[in-house]
């Protein structure tokens, strides 16, 4: 099974470093990693998602708010969350499939970014299963490259910054 | 007024109340060594810089204050890399600061370059590259404030060229700390505290195991009443050793792979554990499967992550150690479990009929002779440091521990070569304490060097080598495991006494029971330091660690010492 986990984290020289060298070392195994900029300046929000029949997902957690630039760790699982995955796919294509693979992209929310003369590039951003569907109906076409951002994961509604600051209370 | 960068080290040391740090200059360091006699801190010049980090930790482990270490870059950075991982495995303060080559051309592998910040990133608990000089002060701080607080560690502060000799004029020594999320130790929770109560008044069979974190959290007396009031038996691990002292009644001494058969056997059949700060160890626990497998457990840690990491607990109480043990002592009843002590002194009188030192003394000189007559005569103020191998568990097993912080050892990482360095820090916390190291011959010569130091510090260290001419615990595994090959663990040894007497220590030599007391008499008469080469048994029986539980076994599964027959007549009358 899958947990997917949200880190605040301070945006320091290193501290992706000091993540990634922390799940080599723990030997944790880590399905996906993103990180990327917040709304709060200095701040990073990384999403990282486990799998926890191999990793305890609590171990891991624990072992990341051990981290001094560790702000704030979440486990979003279990939460009304929207956890998104986005995937760039480039599928060969001929005169007579352009106009089916376009037709199927439009079918999974997805859209052409590009069109070349034997390829089209695919952009598609969902839940992993349903980039994974469009994924598994594309392949007997022919993918020629394909790029996946892993799951990024935001809870609808509350402000997950209030338990930060209680949690935060410095002494 | 401007401050250089150097300054504001001594500065920010004095500020934290540094008295003591060990090091050794290098280019990349020269400039901050430079205005140190203007400060007034003791500077122990240390001959390796791996023994300056175990220097500043047997500082930090008597003193339980935070040790610091200063070496210069490259080499002398990756020389101190051992003793970093050494205080990160057993939990010490140290601050270590290295110098760094000038930041303009880091990176570019110029001379006595090493990225030390991504060398120590897995083995300390923080670590630091200060890349301004107004920078500095605030991070020294925040550095002493992380290796002290939470769960102590190491910590390191890389110093390039330039940052050292900048100058500013903004220096000031107060900073506050502003680490959002670091939160260092958070308040017991009541209802785990209360289960874990309730938990206790209702076993028949409890053992409590405690750790290094109740040394660290200064919780030896709550530990005490909880365990008198509730009449609960106590073992401790390596580095737990004298937070409950070994001759209290209730004290069964050590757990582990050569830790009492007594507490071992007790840990098997108890039907409740309650482990406090520590963090079920491989060489605690035996093979996993099998380790208590009768008993509810209850896990008081101030580590999260340590809580359930190894061995699944039925109560988790995460929190300052002292808080929690208090919390159950409200709920924690009064209570007297004879049929339990009863089970337990079976076991404790055969341990005593299987003991080495129950033997009538021969000619035979064996390490627990030697360990049994230090402690005999040594002061009660006595500090141990023992090096790592068999001569580490021949220590922790005759010496008796009536408090914390008395005897030291490398117990995570297991560092031969701890012991020599590690004294000259504990006798520098504890001058006026009478400090012996224990090493066998093979770990005393990972450090020999540091006799110098000694000598040039003037430091009245007593040291015993027990010296069987191997690498004992890997030649007793060979000898068990290995079909009796000694593959490269046979050693040809140096004259202890006459290297000693080269570097200025007077130095004795003991082979049988007689000599060692005349030697140990002698050693303890003479001001100063002093050695003594003990020539103990190698082989056979007098030579191995009992009891053992093999890599895989479960605890009880000991490999014992035979019965002596005589022991045996002694105590049946017959």
């Amino acid at each position: 099974m899958k947990r997917t986990l949200v880190a605040l984290v301070e945006d320091k020289p290193g501290t992706l470093n000091r993540v990634a060298s922390l799940f080599r070392r723990r030997a944790f195994n880590i399905s996906s990693l993103t990180v990327g900029h917040t709304e709060q300046e200095g701040m990073s929000r990384m999403t990282i998602v486990v799998d926890h029949s191999r990793t305890d997902s609590r171990i891991v957690e624990e072992n990341l708010r051990k981290l001094i630039h560790v702000v704030h760790v979440q486990d979003v699982t279990e939460e009304p969350a929207v956890m998104h995955d986005l995937a760039m796919i480039k599928v060969r294509t001929s005169e007579g499939t352009r106009a089916e693979i376009m037709q199927i992209v439009s079918t999974f929310g997805g859209r052409i970014v590009d069109i070349g003369l034997e390829t089209l590039m695919v952009e598609v951003t969902g839940p992993d299963d349903q980039v994974d569907r469009l994924v598994d109906v594309l392949r007997p076409f022919g993918i020629a490259e394909m790029v996946r951002t892993g799951r990024v994961a935001m809870v609808r509604n509350g402000d997950p910054s209030e338990e930060r600051t209680q949690r935060s209370g410095n002494d | 007024m401007r401050h250089t960068g150097a300054q504001i080290v001594w500065e920010m040391l004095r500020h934290e109340s540094v008295d003591v740090v060990f090091g050794m200059p290098g280019g990349g360091i020269m400039a901050t060594y430079h205005p140190r006699q203007d400060y007034g801190l003791r500077h122990v010049l240390i001959r390796h810089e791996q023994a300056a980090a175990h220097a500043a930790d047997g500082y930090a482990r008597v003193s339980g204050r935070v040790g610091v270490a200063i070496a210069t870059s490259g080499p002398g950075a990756t020389n101190l890399t051992t003793g970093i991982a050494t205080a990160m495995l057993d939990s010490i303060p140290l601050v270590c600061i290295t110098g760094q080559v000038a930041s303009s051309v880091i990176g570019s592998d110029a001379f006595q370059e090493a990225d030390i910040t991504g060398i120590t990133l897995p083995i300390t608990k923080h670590n630091y590259l200060v890349t301004h000089v107004d920078d500095l002060a605030e991070t020294i701080h925040e550095a002493f404030y992380v290796a002290r607080t939470g769960r102590p560690g190491p910590v390191l502060i890389d110093l390039p060229k330039d940052v050292q000799l900048a100058d500013t004029d903004t220096f000031s020594p107060q900073h506050d700390v502003r680490l959002p999320g670091y939160r260092p130790i958070e308040a017991p929770d009541p209802v785990a505290v209360g289960r874990a109560a309730t938990l206790v008044n209702a076993s028949v069979r409890p053992v409590i195991i405690a750790g290094h974190g109740v040394v660290l959290a200064e919780a030896e007396a709550e530990l005490r009443i909880l365990a008198e009031k509730a009449d609960i038996p106590v073992t401790t691990t390596l580095l737990g050793k004298g937070c409950l002292p070994d001759d209290h009644p209730l004290s069964l001494g050590m757990t582990g792979m050569h830790g009492s058969a007594t507490a071992n056997q007790a840990i098997q059949e108890a039907d409740l554990l309650i482990a406090m700060g520590m963090r079920f160890d491989d060489r605690v626990t035996g093979r996993l499967a099998d380790f208590a497998a009768g008993a509810l457990k209850i896990h008081l840690e101030f580590d999260a992550s340590e809580i359930g990491k190894n061995v699944p607990v039925d109560v988790g109480v995460l929190g300052d150690l002292r808080q929690s043990i208090r919390g159950m002592l409200n709920t924690v009843e009064q209570a007297s479990r004879s049929p339990w002590h009863e089970r337990i002194a079976v076991w404790r009188a055969d341990s005593e009929d299987r003991d080495f030192l129950a033997r009538p003394e021969g000619e035979i000189l064996a390490a627990p002779h030697v360990i049994d007559a230090i402690r005999r005569v040594m002061s009660e103020d006595a500090i141990v440091v023992a090096d790592v191998g068999q001569n580490q568990m021949w220590a922790a097993q005759y010496f008796h521990t009536d408090r914390g912080r008395a005897f030291i050892t490398s117990g995570g990482l297991g560092t031969m070569g701890f012991a020599l360095p590690a004294a000259i820090g504990a006798q520098i916390a504890a001058p006026d304490a009478e400090v012996w190291a224990v090493a066998g011959d093979g770990g005393f010569q990972m450090n020999v060097q540091e006799l110098a130091t000694i000598v040039q510090e003037k430091l009245p260290i007593r040291i015993a080598i027990l010296n069987n001419g191997f690498l004992g615990m890997v030649r007793q595994w060979q000898e068990f495991f290995f079909d009796k090959r000694y593959e490269s663990t046979r050693l040809l040894n140096p004259d202890f006494v006459k290297l000693a007497e080269a570097y200025g220590i007077r130095a004795w030599r003991a082979r049988n029971p007689e000599e060692s007391r005349s030697a140990i008499a002698s050693a303890r008469s003479h001001e100063g330091p002093a050695l003594i080469d003990f020539q103990v048994a190698g082989e056979g029986e007098e030579g191995n660690v009992y009891p053992l539980v093999p890599a895989g076994a479960a605890l009880d599964e000991m490999i014992r010492r035979p019965v002596a027959v005589d022991a045996r007549t002694r105590r049946h009358g017959g």
